[in-house]
């Protein structure tokens, strides 16, 4: 008869083989803490928050039937769509302005810089690292009511009465947003227009070409991919920013992250606000499914 | 053409675009410095004069001190363990052929492209849903999810870059695995520690959105700071800890940009997105 004990060390060796010959097996252990967390933080909660959009708030409590009635107002009551387009409105043009004036910079920096490339990059990426919070509080003491400009306009006499439209306005939501992102829209810029074969350049001037057809022909086209990653990495965390248009954007530039923290805070709904969140993953989600498509686009273009 | 090709040949224009622009980056940052010096409570020109008031008010404020050594120890604690999950992380991922990879590093770095309001929900929604109260503990869970994908992103190049040779020399010499890994691996891979370490701190110690929806009583400076924005009268105690944080951030950012050489950081976060 063979006892539990002659078996065991069989088995422990044969599985100790298996887990030294599987290069997943190790792969997976080495990193289960970190997939531990990403999994409780992450997925979890994504999961329950789908879940919980399908419940109705009840009293203080929950009504745990499952319901699209949430996502039906979502869909029907106009403050919300009136919200989520002006959320993609607002990140959209601070986007696009983002892009657009970042664009040269990037370019300044792979074409033009030869020494310390390093250090201008720090220089450029710096101020992103830095709260948040605190850049866009600096925006509000520059664009308040009697904030940097208006104070300083006036001492000069270039203006009666302070300039109301630049605080609490979608306006001061764009500028503050175009800026605090910056940094977003330089890295993938100049990493795309460094990567731009010098020499092709070269080919292009020799056989006639201009500086301005040049660009228009071979730097544009070859940095595409950087354009693309600069405004899905500006475009999609801005649409659900919470902290800017809360502090500049007054009752006009309110978008869809302030109306979700409402339903978790003095709304007190928070099935709404789940749903809310979760149509605003969905859209984020087919964004960014066009984003990939035409990144492929891009570079099947090139290739 | 002599030296090589036009493209040497300097544009005056742009050099000044970038001069200009580099002006614009940093100017609404410093004017928080700057009226935090002023003796008035209103941020306005012209300026009142020169006082260290602000700062000395701050100096006696027990909130201050309470909520400044909330930020320190959950930014202490989540640089540790992000950074050491991220190296874990790092490790698995370019030493081992692992199917299914590029999908943990794209569920890895989710929080750097989705809206932090969602994880900040949905975060507090699961502990809600487990009875776990709201305290530092939840606050530093939420701030690991936000660091973990620049920890990453920062140790992952140093791995790659790593010549797996040595560790074998060293093995075959006689050297245990312990004492390759401190000798021969650590000392590698050290440089992108130290820069995760550095950035995974500050960025805790700067967070708020997770914070805003995830702290208990015990709040951290920048939750602080939110609730003071809303009283007039405290504006310039605000611009004098603003000052501080933005000083403090500054330095230890460079430190770790410099340390770490963080323009592959981009690379990154560019192939996750084209799902490389």
């Amino acid at each position: 008869m063979v006892s539990v004990a002659d078996t065991e060390p069989i088995a422990r060796g044969r599985f100790a083989r298996w887990f030294r010959r599987s290069e997943a097996a190790q792969g997976y252990a080495l990193m289960s803490p970190a997939l531990l967390v990403l999994i409780i933080g992450i997925a979890v909660p994504l999961i329950i928050l789908v879940v919980m959009s399908m419940w109705t708030r009840d009293g203080f409590g929950f009504d745990m039937t499952p319901t699209i009635a949430n996502y039906q107002r979502a869909a029907t009551e106009p403050i919300f769509g009136t919200l989520l387009t002006r959320s993609f409105f607002v990140s959209g043009l601070a986007t696009f302005f983002t892009v657009l004036l970042c664009y040269p910079m990037a370019y300044y920096v792979a074409f033009h810089v030869h020494r310390n490339k390093m250090l201008w990059i720090v220089l450029m990426t710096l101020p992103f690292w830095t709260s948040y919070l605190l850049r866009v509080f600096a925006w509000r003491v520059i664009l308040g009511y009697e904030g940097v400009i208006n104070s300083a306009f006036l001492s000069v006499g270039w203006i009666e009465a302070p300039l109301e439209f630049l605080l609490y306005s979608q306006t001061a939501v764009i500028i503050t947003l175009a800026h605090a992102w910056a940094a977003f829209a330089i890295l993938p810029l100049y990493v795309s227009l460094e990567k731009i074969d010098k020499s092709l350049l070269e080919a292009a001037t020799d056989l006639g070409d201009g500086p301005f057809k040049r660009f228009m022909r071979i730097t544009l086209p070859l940095s595409m991919p950087g354009v693309i990653s600069a405004c899905f990495l500006i475009f999609i965390p801005t649409t659900g920013d919470y902290i800017t248009p809360a502090l500049l954007g007054g009752p006009d530039g309110v978008m869809i992250g302030n109306l979700i923290q409402l339903q978790f805070g003095p709304v007190n709904n928070w099935p709404m606000g789940s749903a809310l969140s979760i149509v605003l993953m969905a859209w984020i989600a087919a964004l960014a499914l066009v984003f990939l498509f035409l990144t492929r686009k891009a570079k099947d273009h090139l290739a | 053409m002599k030296d090589g090709t036009y493209i040497q040949q300097p544009n005056r224009g742009l050099q000044v675009y970038a001069i200009v622009f580099l002006i614009v980056l940093y100017l609404p940052v410093l004017f928080i410095p700057l009226f935090s010096f002023n003796d008035s409570i209103y941020v306005r020109f012209p300026m009142q004069g020169f006082t260290f008031n602000w700062y000395v008010d701050l100096w006696t404020r027990d909130t201050v001190w309470a909520a400044l050594k909330n930020s320190l120890t959950v930014g202490l604690w989540v640089s540790v363990i992000s950074t050491g999950l991220g190296g874990v992380a790092a490790r698995a991922i370019t030493r081992y052929r692992m199917p299914g990879q590029s999908a943990i590093i794209t569920l890895a770095m989710l929080p750097l492209i989705v809206p932090g309001v969602i994880f900040g929900v949905a975060l507090l929604v699961l502990v809600s849903r487990l009875g776990i109260p709201l305290s530092l503990y939840t606050v530093g869970f939420g701030h690991l999810i936000i660091c973990l994908p620049f920890a990453i992103a920062t140790l992952l190049p140093r791995f790659e870059g790593f010549d797996r040779s040595m560790e074998e020399a060293s093995a075959d010499l006689g050297e245990t695995g312990w004492w390759t890994f401190w000798r021969v691996t650590f000392p590698m891979v050290a440089p992108g520690i130290v820069a995760s370490l550095l950035l995974t701190f500050t960025i805790s110690f700067d967070e708020f959105i997770m914070t805003f929806f995830l702290s208990g009583t015990d709040t951290t400076l920048p939750i602080y700071i939110w609730t003071q924005l809303r009283f007039p009268r405290e504006f310039p105690a605000v611009l004098a800890l603003s000052t501080i944080i933005l000083a403090l951030s500054f330095v230890m950012v460079f430190v770790a940009l410099w340390v770490g050489r963080l323009g592959v950081v981009s690379d990154q976060v560019q192939a996750t997105i084209e799902g490389n």
